[in-house]
């Protein structure tokens, strides 16, 4: 970004001054340059250094590890079995269920977080009288610990004791009300973070827009559809794409809710008990290794499908 | 096609803001009625009440002898052009020419034709398949007419079409405007704070400040009679000279320039009027003659210290400052306020626009004329034209 300006200044230069001038212009230019970037360099050693430490050295170790048969139980048995671990894990029943499980929990979640999103931004958008106060209490349920928020769900639908729960059975002890009791509280802990998406997207729709629609003949309706959300297209893709990836990594609803019984696990949920309980590195990083692969993907297919189509895209900027 | 009445419209926002008071207003059908004043006078506000998208506080609004204040904008059938154009950026242009009649379930073949025969009109065959980022602002611009021109509405509403267009572009467009108007036959209401747009395009105007109507009336009438300061000083490219002055017994009048006989025409009206005292005496540039071109036409001379001279071809501008107190009157303040030029170089400044044989030379003081029979005269307190009276 910042080559732009320098270099159009570099150009003003050449334009302006004679042939000797120029020589000494750029060459002085050059050694500013030269030592900007150094100092660039120097700025950013720091940040990256910790990056390696916490970020690349973890990853490349679990690889590494998944690779391996390693089994806190057995030490001395580790050895290296290449993608042994791999089959394992993707013959297995177990991860297969929690996979669906959590393909289940993401698509829905997303879903119905995007409808309620949707609305919730709108609502913020377009409220005049107590627009703080309106902003602020949607936030509330984003702005809660997410496992304090599981613990009082759980509470909720406890039988005999929580204000949801009805007489006569205990959902969380069921495999589809548990999966509808996980979804609700991922739904009600996340809409606010996408309506906050949305709302960002929403207020770049210019009002001129709504009002040329309205004066063509759009009903409400058909402004949302034809206009607005054509226009924010971006922001709804965005704001999928993060919910999806954070919806397939679902793990302290789960954990407190269920904690995993009745086949409610979701992949990290699995993941975390072969690893942690299980002291099963080998399989534990296996899986982990997976997760990773597979949001990659998610996020790849996101921006490969839907990536182009956002408007403008073909030709830079709105209007 | 559709006649339109704004019957003791007011228009007060939530937030208390008064932006239009009591504005009465017959269009008749297929006329072109120009709404024209400052920034921030209420045209938008008037325009979009119109349009229904703003609602109106209190008064009527009738359309076709409907009354149609309740009714959505998307039931009155009316097309507008915005300012910024609002064009759909996800749309080609074909798409967003045809958006009104895809909304109203016109079938496509039909809305190619149609769409195809308003490009036709605008020049824009060729641009169809395009986006709109990717046209330069007067294909836009004829993008936006178009959308309004497809569907045939009742009324076009157009919220200041041309100002973002270079001033090349804008004349240009301007006759474009004027000329499809002319041919459809469609009612139109136009919002411009350009007079020049305001005399070029319209049958009659509408002059508007802080959200009263000044004027109604046509360009010419405006021109030559205009009801009070404001609209004398708004009208008129370059604008008329004011000069403060005592109107004495016997119809004559002292100013900077002298004292002057008003002829007898201008002086009845006054006396009509009832008017002794203070007065602001407005004297259009075309009014002004170079003394020695005139021979003895009625009229009053005086000397004039010459300070520019812009050599025109037909023309000779000829700019100098006379002594004396500059003009006072809120009219002219907020004139001055939108027009930002609120400097003073401590007398009159007049630009008189005379003759090309005109003997006029900068630096040199010059016997220049002026025709009293076409001279203005305003009560000083109230801005009101006094001539105007007996008209
Ligand atoms: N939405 C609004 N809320 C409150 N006041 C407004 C609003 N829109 C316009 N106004 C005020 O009303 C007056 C007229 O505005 P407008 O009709 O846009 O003027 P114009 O189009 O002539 O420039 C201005 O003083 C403006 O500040
Ligand atoms: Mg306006």
């Amino acid at each position: 970004m910042t080559a732009t300006p320098t270099s159009a200044a570099a150009q003003a230069i050449e334009d302006v001054a004679d042939d000797g001038t120029v020589q000494i212009a750029q060459q002085r230019h050059s050694d500013a340059k030269k030592a900007e970037r150094k100092l660039g360099l120097m700025l950013v050693a720091p940040a990256v250094v910790i990056m390696l430490a916490v970020a690349a050295y973890p990853i490349l170790y679990a690889f590494w590890l998944s690779l391996n048969k390693a089994d806190l139980r057995r030490p001395d048995d580790n050895e290296f079995i290449f993608l042994d671990n791999y089959i394992t894990v993707l013959s297995s029943p177990i991860w297969w269920t929690a996979f669906g499980v959590t393909m289940l929990i993401t698509i829905v979640g997303a879903t119905f977080e995007l409808i309620l999103g949707m609305g919730l931004a709108i609502v913020m958008h377009r409220t005049l009288v107590g627009r703080g106060l309106v902003r602020t209490s949607a936030l509330v349920p984003y702005a809660i610990v997410t496992v304090v928020a599981a613990f009082s769900w759980r509470f909720a639908w406890t039988q005999g004791l929580g204000w949801l729960a009805p007489e006569t059975s205990a959902p969380l002890t069921e495999f589809w009300p548990s999966i509808w009791i996980i979804i609700l509280a991922e739904v009600w802990k996340t809409v606010p973070f996408m309506a906050l998406l949305l709302m960002a997207g929403l207020a770049l729709v210019p009002e001129d827009l709504l009002k040329a629609a309205s004066m063509d003949g759009a009903s409400a309706w058909k402004r949302f559809w034809l206009v607005t959300v054509p226009l924010i297209k971006p922001a709804i893709l965005v704001a999928l794409l993060f919910r999806t990836l954070d919806a397939f990594r679902v793990f302290d609803n789960i954990f407190i809710l269920t904690s995993g019984s009745n086949q409610t696990s979701s992949v990290s949920m699995v993941a975390y008990s072969n690893l942690i309980r299980g002291l099963n590195l080998g399989i534990g990083s296996a899986m982990s290794v997976l997760i990773f692969l597979t949001t990659g993907l998610i996020a790849f297919a996101f921006i490969k499908l839907f990536g182009a189509a956002a408007p403008g895209a073909d030709a830079g900027g709105k209007r | 096609m559709a006649e339109i009445v704004l019957d003791h419209v007011v228009k007060r926002y939530p937030d208390g803001a008064l932006a239009v008071d009591d504005f009465n207003l017959e269009i008749a059908d297929g006329e072109f009625i120009i709404l024209v004043g400052p920034s921030g006078c209420g045209k938008s506000t008037t325009l979009n009440m119109v349009a229904g998208l703003e609602d109106i506080t209190a008064g009527k609004l009738i359309i076709d002898g409907q009354v149609v204040n309740d009714k959505a904008p998307k039931d009155r059938d009316i097309a507008m052009v915005f300012q910024s154009y609002a064009l759909y950026p996800h749309m080609t242009v074909g798409d967003n020419m045809g958006f009104p009649l895809r909304l109203a379930g016109v079938d496509k073949e039909t809305i190619r034709k149609k769409v195809g025969e308003a490009a036709e009109l605008l020049e824009l065959s060729q641009h169809l398949d395009r986006k709109p980022a990717n046209l330069s602002g007067g294909q836009r611009q004829r993008v936006a007419m178009g959308r309004a021109i497809v569907r045939n509405p009742k009324a076009f509403l157009m919220d200041e079409p041309l100002s973002n267009l270079d001033a090349k572009l804008r004349v240009q467009m301007r006759t474009q405007i004027s000329r499809i108007q002319k041919n459809l036959g469609t009612t139109t209401l136009y919002v411009t704070h350009d007079q020049t747009e305001a005399m070029t395009l319209g049958d009659r105007v509408v002059v508007m400040r802080a959200g009263i109507v000044q004027q109604v009336g046509t360009p010419a009438h405006l021109y030559a009679h205009p009801a009070n300061l404001f609209v004398a000083g708004f009208i008129g490219s370059p604008s008329m000279n004011f000069f403060p002055g005592q109107l004495r017994g016997g119809g004559t009048v002292v100013t900077a320039l002298g004292e002057a006989r008003l002829p007898d025409r201008v002086r009845q009206s006054l006396d009509g009027a009832g008017s002794t005292g203070e007065v602001i005496i407005g004297i259009r540039p075309e009014h002004f003659e170079d003394a020695s071109l005139v021979g003895d036409k009625p009229g009053a001379t005086f000397d004039a210290p010459i300070d520019i001279v812009e050599a025109m071809g037909s023309d000779v501008y000829a700019y100098f400052t006379m002594k004396g107190d500059v003009a006072h009157s809120q009219d002219l303040d907020d004139l001055a306020k939108d027009t930002g030029n609120e400097l003073h170089s401590g007398g009159v400044d007049v630009t008189a626009r005379l003759d090309a044989a005109a003997q006029v030379q900068r630096g040199r003081t010059a016997r220049l004329w002026y025709d009293t029979s076409k001279v203005q005269v305003f009560d000083a307190a109230s801005g009101k034209n006094l001539v105007a009276a007996v008209r």
